[in-house]
């Protein structure tokens, strides 16, 4: 299947996958009135650190630590994709506790957890992380 | 082939799954004293805080055992196993055939003896779905609840009551709480913040007798109680399988494929042993992403699959009132720990590994911590400077990140 892979060497730092995402993520057909002004909680993470930076999301692991992990059953693997169900996730964070890439995070109250899902319904195909990233740093693919 | 799972918890569904992944055909039946769906037995505390349902609690979709040609036996209890003519014999009379049979039996709640307990009407365990509804249908504002037991099960309980009755105080013979998962400083943090929501505890403390709704204390303190809840300790369930020969230690003993001393029978979850690999000792690993992952492998491998489970540790997600704690691994080795307001950081390392840690407060991207116990992680492959400050995966080296982000295969 398709996923997520990064190349850190194209990486700019810009940032613009984090807004992607959390626009993709909002709801909102808006960018602005989606971003401005408030904190972002995207499911994508840059990390960096002297002239070094990547993006970090969900691997959409073949066998999933989290899925087998879960301890309510809100996350279940969907043809390869990983999601949560945020009707029954109670934010015990056991995903968080054996996620190898601490790509799960808490939602924006904390009291259900976050991740990417690959966000593909678009007219694009693909998600709005890699739609977005000026430098194809992040790109969807089969490998 | 007919598999035969005795229990219907998370080694269960392991099982199932880890079967299913190999023979698609193959006869399964699960058999379980408790009349339920699959639930998540964690979850009965959130059931009564009322931030989940008896439907959302479903551990698998309402559909789980057809999608999977299970056939569920549930509401009826095994009285014993012949393994030589290799059949399970229920209480009401009924005979099961079985080729490979699991046993995911789980734990039971263990109540030390204690002078007068005879006498107190209301008394509960906590680990059941059936435990948490007569509980509940208890609980009235004006309760006075006496927790014994300030474990993950005792203090998740008082988490989940606090808010609907009027007192809840907690005792525990050791002197302080969570001291399976927590260290002294960590322990006295989140007892604080339990404390402050209201919770009274006394530590170092037992019950030295009960009279009727009075527990007179070993230090002399008498406390009045509504409703008494034991969550002293649990016992891991292995009376079936020591019946039939199976070598039992606290656990029944498994290997590194979850099978018993026994052809053919394996047994994984809270009834069992894991090699706990942070010690290197057999132990019982009571928590459910264990239960799933033994159960899984004993499913693979009773189906003629290749499945090992040699990653096991102790290892806990949990939070109390929003304080989060997530701690992994064992803490015997050399210590770093920081300490900002609530936020608390202990790391344990020893023969260039990570062993264990404790995060309470900022627990965000534990994971990476795990997987360096998990996978034995020589810490002078990585910078651990670096990922002490925080867990991120530019600790590792380029090379390393290529695999883990960007698709490369590994070079190992």
């Amino acid at each position: 299947m398709k996923r997520i892979y990064v190349n850190e060497k194209w990486c700019l730092g810009c940032h613009l996958c984090e807004y992607y995402c959390a626009f993709a993520n909002s709801g909102s057909d808006d960018m602005v009135k989606a971003l401005k002004d408030i904190r972002i909680h995207p499911r994508i993470r840059i990390e960096e650190k002297q002239g070094i930076s990547f993006a970090v999301s969900c691997r959409h692991c073949a066998e999933p630590l989290c899925v087998k992990s879960c301890i309510t059953g809100a996350l279940r693997a969907d043809n390869g994709v990983i999601a949560v169900d945020k009707n029954k996730c109670v934010g015990c964070y056991t995903c968080i506790m054996i996620c190898p890439y601490g790509a799960i995070m808490p939602g924006v109250d904390g009291s259900v957890v976050q991740k990417c899902e690959l966000c593909t319904n678009n007219a694009f195909g693909e998600p709005a992380c890699v739609q977005g990233c000026p430098n194809r740093a992040i790109v969807f693919e089969e490998r | 082939m007919n598999y035969v799972i005795i229990g219907n918890s998370a080694a269960a569904v392991g099982c199932i799954e880890g079967i299913r992944s190999v023979d698609p055909d193959g006869a399964i039946t699960v058999i379980s004293k408790e009349p339920y769906h699959v639930y998540s037995r964690p979850l009965i505390s959130y059931l009564i805080y009322g931030k989940t349902d008896e439907q959302r609690m479903k551990y698998r979709p309402d559909s789980f055992y057809e999608d999977n040609g299970v056939k569920a036996m549930l509401g009826v209890a095994v009285e014993k196993v012949d393994y030589t003519k290799r059949r399970v014999l229920l209480e009401n009379g009924e005979q099961v055939p079985f080729d490979k049979l699991l046993f995911a039996t789980g734990s039971a709640p263990f109540v030390p003896p204690m002078a007068g307990l005879d006498e107190v009407k209301k008394k509960f365990s906590f680990m059941k779905l059936d435990d948490a509804k007569v509980l509940q249908s208890e609980l009235n504002p004006e309760s006075r609840v006496l927790i014994l037991g300030a474990g993950l099960i005792g203090l998740k309980c008082a988490e989940g009551i606090l808010r609907k009755v009027k007192k809840v105080t907690v005792v525990d013979l050791a002197p302080r709480i969570l001291p399976s998962i927590l260290d002294e400083e960590g322990s006295e943090i989140v007892r604080k913040h339990i404390e402050e929501q209201g919770v009274q505890f006394y530590l170092a403390n037992s019950v030295a007798q009960f009279h009727k709704n009075t527990a007179c204390l070993k230090d002399g303190t008498e406390l009045e109680f509504d409703l008494l809840v034991l969550a002293v300790g649990v016992r891991p369930e292995t009376k079936l399988a020591a019946g039939i020969g199976c070598k039992v230690n606290r656990g029944i003993l498994t290997d590194a494929h979850c099978a018993t001393n026994l052809p053919d029978v394996y047994a994984a979850g809270d009834c069992s042993e894991s090699l706990d690999i942070t010690v290197n000792q057999q132990r019982v690993l009571a928590l459910l992403p264990n239960a799933y992952m033994q159960g899984e492998t004993a499913g693979i491998t009773m189906a003629g699959g290749e499945k090992s489970y040699n990653k096991a540790i102790p290892m806990n997600a949990v939070g109390f009132f929003g304080l989060h704690i997530v701690t992994a691994g064992s803490y015997d080795g050399e210590a770093y720990v920081v300490k900002e307001g609530s936020n608390y950081k202990k790391m344990v390392s020893k023969d260039n590994l990570l062993k264990g840690y404790i995060l309470i407060g900022d627990v965000a991207r534990a994971g990476i911590y795990t997987s360096l116990i998990r996978e034995r992680t020589p810490l002078d492959s990585i910078d651990y400077e670096l990922i002490k400050e925080k867990p991120q995966l530019m600790a590792f080296t380029a090379a390393e990140r290529a695999v883990k982000l960007g698709g490369a295969r590994n070079e190992n």
